[in-house]
């Protein structure tokens, strides 16, 4: 009896120890994000005051008012939001359906056009980035949002991901709306989609946030900054900003915390989109 | 009739779907993927400056990378150096996040999410904020460290430390996802295989080697080699932590992105470019090769 008592205790002791350690890692985790908010609220005298202290005094929001007026960043958001839902929607919309028919249906030359898809997640994006400029210069698409658009219309992970799912669904459920007279394309719709909303909400969350930081690309695509997305605005922005620290930082806070509100609102569909998924961006 | 039938199950709505549904894609593919990839090869084999005529050079390209161009040499070394500290410390720091936060109970989903909180946020913006942490006359690090009585250090400024310092900035920001790996993972081990050994009387290290680790072998290998793939491919952190065009002090951060990003779109050398690309997709393609067979053998249990 005794020395049960003494191993409970010991147990929680060394978890006491971990929870401390995982406190500690928290603050390591978090601290940049409250050093950049501090920072944005400070006035420029606070900023390199020494010792550096945490909360503003007095509190300023003259920053976030340039952001806004002065600075483009409520026209970098739209063009990061617009952009990434068309994006998001169009390669849910491909990716079902492609999937489906790989899933679903056999045809001439299915597992080569397959393995063809396929292979192409293999390709870094360094080795097709030139030739894509190239042809996307031909097309007279340089600095259009059509240059970010276009080229995600389709998403191999995405079509590799739903053919996996629908495999899963049962051929019965397709075969009994047909019989009931429902043709192919609203048993794809009607039927079969809703089945898959799982992995449709992880293919859409992925997609959203990759299109969302996506960065290279619109780098070389774009040059005016009224085509900017958020994150080729705020590199731009941050470079000719740089010595003027809270207004830089006012730029990554608008950045960032939307993007984690989101994050806390539905962490658990965040978390197991990225596991389902597995893929980082 | 036979010909109307025929025709009629061409068109019936069962291959309508599939052709709607396979030959956009096809097309999309043979262009944006494999027409690309064509072109790359074709101008990797070309002298082609943005202007100027296209001149038929061979695999000159190729040996200019290899061997004649330090630069390139440089950005291979950094890209090595860079993956080969970046992956093993997050890798391990991640199992032991994940093996500790596992048994952490209702805890354990704070603590998840906030070390996921950086992996959800911008790389860029994330970028902008270390550089003000790294900042050397006001940045919280330099001043954390005098206030401790330390020199205050030039992080993106030294060549030697200039490295370091994205790499600390690349951990913090990848070790959440990692964790929520091999979260997964752990939690495809059963519990029995613990109970089993504890009975046997193995202490928690003995558990951690010889059950844990063998059994988390496939997860570890995925995260190892698509974090390689990852890391070679590394451009976004020196472009906006280290500064435009992210080559760094005397070329301590040139990465072998960074460095074809400038062939390309500074100087516009497309052929020269495209080779280095080629260098790259060889190595890739040697770690991704290396995965499947790793993949296939051993890992049953």
């Amino acid at each position: 009896m005794k020395r049960y008592k003494y191993k409970r205790k010991r147990i929680n002791y060394s978890k006491l120890i971990t929870i401390l350690l995982f406190s500690a890692g928290s603050i390591i985790m978090m601290f940049p994000f409250v050093w950049m908010v501090s920072t944005s609220f400070k006035i420029p005298s606070q900023i390199i005051s020494y010792p550096p202290t945490l909360i503003p005094k007095p509190p300023t929001i003259q920053y976030y008012r340039r952001i806004f007026t002065e600075l483009k960043f409520t026209r970098f958001f739209m063009n990061s939001g617009y952009i990434s839902t068309i994006v998001t929607v169009t390669a849910l919309l491909t990716s079902s359906f492609v999937g489906y028919v790989f899933a679903k249906f056999n045809f001439w030359g299915k597992e080569f056009i397959f393995i063809m898809i396929l292979s192409t997640m293999m390709i870094p994006f360094a080795v097709t980035m030139i030739p894509l400029y190239l042809i996307i210069s031909k097309l007279g698409w340089i600095n259009s949002h059509l240059a970010l658009i276009i080229p995600g219309l389709y998403s191999t992970f995405g079509i590799f991901l739903m053919r996996q799912f629908m495999s899963t669904i049962p051929n019965e459920l397709r075969e009994a709306a047909i019989v009931d007279g429902c043709n192919e394309f609203r048993t794809f719709w009607s039927i079969i989609l809703p089945q898959c909303k799982p992995a449709l909400a992880a293919l859409g969350i992925f997609t959203f946030m990759w299109n969302w930081d996506n960065f290279l690309w619109p780098l070389i695509i774009l040059n005016s900054e009224e085509k900017f997305t958020l994150p080729v605005g705020l590199a731009m922005f941050s470079n000719q900003w740089w010595t003027d620290y809270g207004l830089v930082m006012a730029g990554a806070t608008v950045t960032v915390i939307p993007v984690l509100i989101v994050f806390l609102i539905f962490q658990r569909q965040f978390i197991q989109g990225i596991v389902l998924t597995g893929l980082k961006m | 009739m036979e010909r109307i039938r025929k025709f009629r199950s061409i068109l019936s709505s069962r291959n309508m779907l599939i052709l709607v549904a396979i030959v956009p894609t096809v097309i999309f593919y043979l262009v944006f993927s494999y027409g690309a990839i064509v072109y790359a090869f074709y101008l990797s084999l070309h002298k082609w400056t943005v202007g100027e005529p296209i001149i038929f050079l061979g695999f000159a390209n190729y040996e200019k990378a290899l061997r004649e161009d330090p630069l390139f040499y440089k950005a291979l070394w950094n890209t090595f150096y860079y993956a080969v500290v970046t992956i093993p410390v997050g890798l391990a720091l991640a199992l032991i996040l994940a093996v500790g936060i596992n048994g952490l109970g209702r805890l354990a989903n704070v603590f998840r999410t906030i070390y996921f909180l950086p992996v959800v946020s911008s790389l860029v913006a994330i970028s902008v904020v270390w550089r003000w942490l790294y900042q050397p006359n006001f940045g919280l690090i330099n001043q954390v460290i005098g206030a401790l009585g330390g020199p205050r250090l030039m992080w993106l400024q030294e060549p030697s430390l200039a490295m370091p310092a994205v790499m600390v900035m690349a951990i913090w920001h990848g070790v959440g996802y990692t964790m929520v790996i091999f979260l997964a993972g752990l939690q495809g081990i059963p519990q029995t295989f613990y109970e089993a050994a504890m009975i046997d009387g193995a202490n928690k290290w003995q558990l951690l080697k010889n059950i844990t680790i063998p059994l988390l072998m496939p997860t570890i290998t995925f995260v190892l080699v698509t974090g390689l793939i990852g890391s070679l491919q590394v451009f976004t952190e020196m472009y906006v932590l280290v500064g435009s065009p992210g080559s760094g002090p005397l070329n301590a951060t040139r990465t072998i992105v960074v460095h074809l990003y400038e062939r390309a779109f500074t100087y516009f050398q497309m052929g020269y470019a495209s080779a280095t690309a080629f260098v790259l997709f060889a190595i890739i393609l040697v770690f991704t090769i290396l995965q499947l067979r790793l993949l296939r053998t051993r890992w049953e249990y």
